[in-house]
């Protein structure tokens, strides 16, 4: 099948591919662009590990193709930090001992980082509910619903340190 | 995991998209929010030689008030939905249910109209349709139809679209004031499909059912509505003996498919229940 030529802003970076239509957006980025940290846990749409930020929504990258981010900005793991600095929700998986295996952790870190945009002060039922796309089979939640309320808290604090 | 090739193509307009689906006939499926088709393409039990990609067409999106109807986009996502505060305001039944369906991520691509074109017993806006008397809005090569909700799921995965036609849009009236309502789901965990379901919408006056509809989920080969259940209630107050005779009811229409969401002995009763638990919650919202 023909490729079709598809740019799009991946992580603040401009890029232009020719993309076989059935290529799985969560391929796209592993196999072609090297961007490792989005995982594959499933093949049924249900573990969120392939969680990444199109448009400025989670998406699981699993159940789009990589052709219809034509015009898109899709945003990673690897496109977190700043400058090196790590954002809040990476300190806050960090500090509050939020991954142990660490298949999880790109898609739970997206998922927090648009989540918290949408809802910056939420409850812990919020924060669970709001979490519900992604699974994880090391640490119980627990402690990622207190990474998350971690930086909800930091990001809170940045924002009136920046007003 | 990994789907079959295929053509793709992106239309800007719904005739575009149209007259596509006419010249690729029936090799080609329509691609919306895509978190049905391409889980199923991916295991393989779909092989559409050809997607037509209608999520950069605007005419099919937006939640809009005209002539005492409201009108939904059949690409508006579950969370558009959700977000909604005209739905909020005037059908708050969708933007609640909505949030009982699948999970965030899923939320933000899937759409009413592809919840509603999948004919999937197993999803929600069938039965959530059929309670609310919606319409949908087809549109095909000769132009635009009307089917309501009640005569669209044929059977399962079955419904009344053809081939060449396109769901444009879920056309609904606004509650009126004091209008009770309320979506019933068992479910195993959040995400899952129900093991069953009941949508209800209801008025009262001077303590007594005015008006009821009953849609119910994943208890049959498609979603039903439950009229010997509504038939039931009317001019009756919500009492234990009223409630006792609509389950029953919903329980006789009831024909589900036995499998790891249990059998279909359960189902049924699981059914009765759920009617039961939204017919009350719908009462008590009545004003």
């Amino acid at each position: 099948m023909s490729k079709h030529i598809v740019s799009m802003n991946l992580n603040g970076r401009k890029m232009e591919e020719a993309i076989e239509p059935r290529t799985l957006l969560i391929h796209f980025l592993r196999e072609k662009m090297n961007l490792t940290g989005a995982h594959i846990g499933c093949e049924t749409s249900h573990c969120g590990a392939c969680t990444v930020d199109i448009d400025n929504k989670s998406v699981k990258s699993c159940t789009h193709l990589a052709v219809q981010c034509d015009g898109s900005e899709v945003k990673t793991v690897e496109g977190l930090a700043n400058a090196g600095v790590l954002h809040a929700v990476q300190d806050g998986f960090y500090k509050e001992h939020g991954l142990q295996c660490g298949f999880c952790t790109p898609g739970m870190l997206m998922r927090a980082y648009r989540f918290l945009q949408d809802n910056p002060n939420p409850t812990e039922e919020q924060v669970r509910i709001g979490m519900a796309g992604n699974l994880c089979r090391c640490t119980g939640y627990q402690n990622i619903v207190k990474a998350v309320l971690h930086a909800a808290k930091t990001l809170q604090q940045q924002e009136k340190v920046a007003a | 995991m990994i789907p079959p090739t295929f053509a793709y193509h992106a239309p800007r307009s719904v005739g575009e998209a149209i007259s596509l689906l006419s010249t690729l006939g029936d090799e080609a499926k329509l691609l919306a929010g895509g978190h049905s088709l391409l889980p199923m393409m991916k295991l393989r039990f779909a092989q559409p030689g050809a997607l037509i990609d209608i999520n950069r067409i605007p005419e099919l999106r937006g939640i809009t008030e005209a002539g005492g109807l409201i009108r939904i986009g059949a690409m508006t996502t579950e969370n558009e939905l959700i977000g909604s505060a005209l739905l909020q305001g005037k059908l708050p039944l969708l933007p609640e249910a909505a949030l009982l369906i699948a999970d965030p991520q899923v939320r933000n691509r899937g759409t009413i109209g592809g919840d509603i074109a999948h004919g999937d017993p197993g999803n929600d806006h069938p039965a959530i349709c059929m309670a609310l008397d919606a319409t949908f809005v087809l549109q095909g090569p000769k132009g635009e139809r009307q089917v309501k909700a009640v005569d669209f799921f044929h059977g399962t995965y079955m419904t009344a679209l053809a081939e060449d036609e396109i769901l444009t849009a879920i056309l609904v009236a606004p509650f009126a004031a004091g209008t009770g309502y309320a979506y019933q789901k068992l479910k195993r965990k959040t995400g899952d499909w129900a093991t069953a379901g009941a949508a209800v919408v209801l008025t009262m006056a001077g303590g007594v059912v005015k008006q009821a509809r009953i849609g119910l989920t994943n208890v049959a080969p498609t979603a039903l509505r439950a009229l010997e259940a509504e038939a039931a209630l009317l001019g009756k107050p919500i009492n234990d003996a009223a409630l006792n005779v609509a389950a029953a009811a919903v329980r006789a229409a009831c024909d589900p498919a036995e499998d790891l969401r249990g059998d279909a002995e359960y189902k049924t009763a699981m059914a009765g229940e759920m009617a039961k638990r939204a017919i009350r919650a719908a009462a008590a919202r009545c004003k």
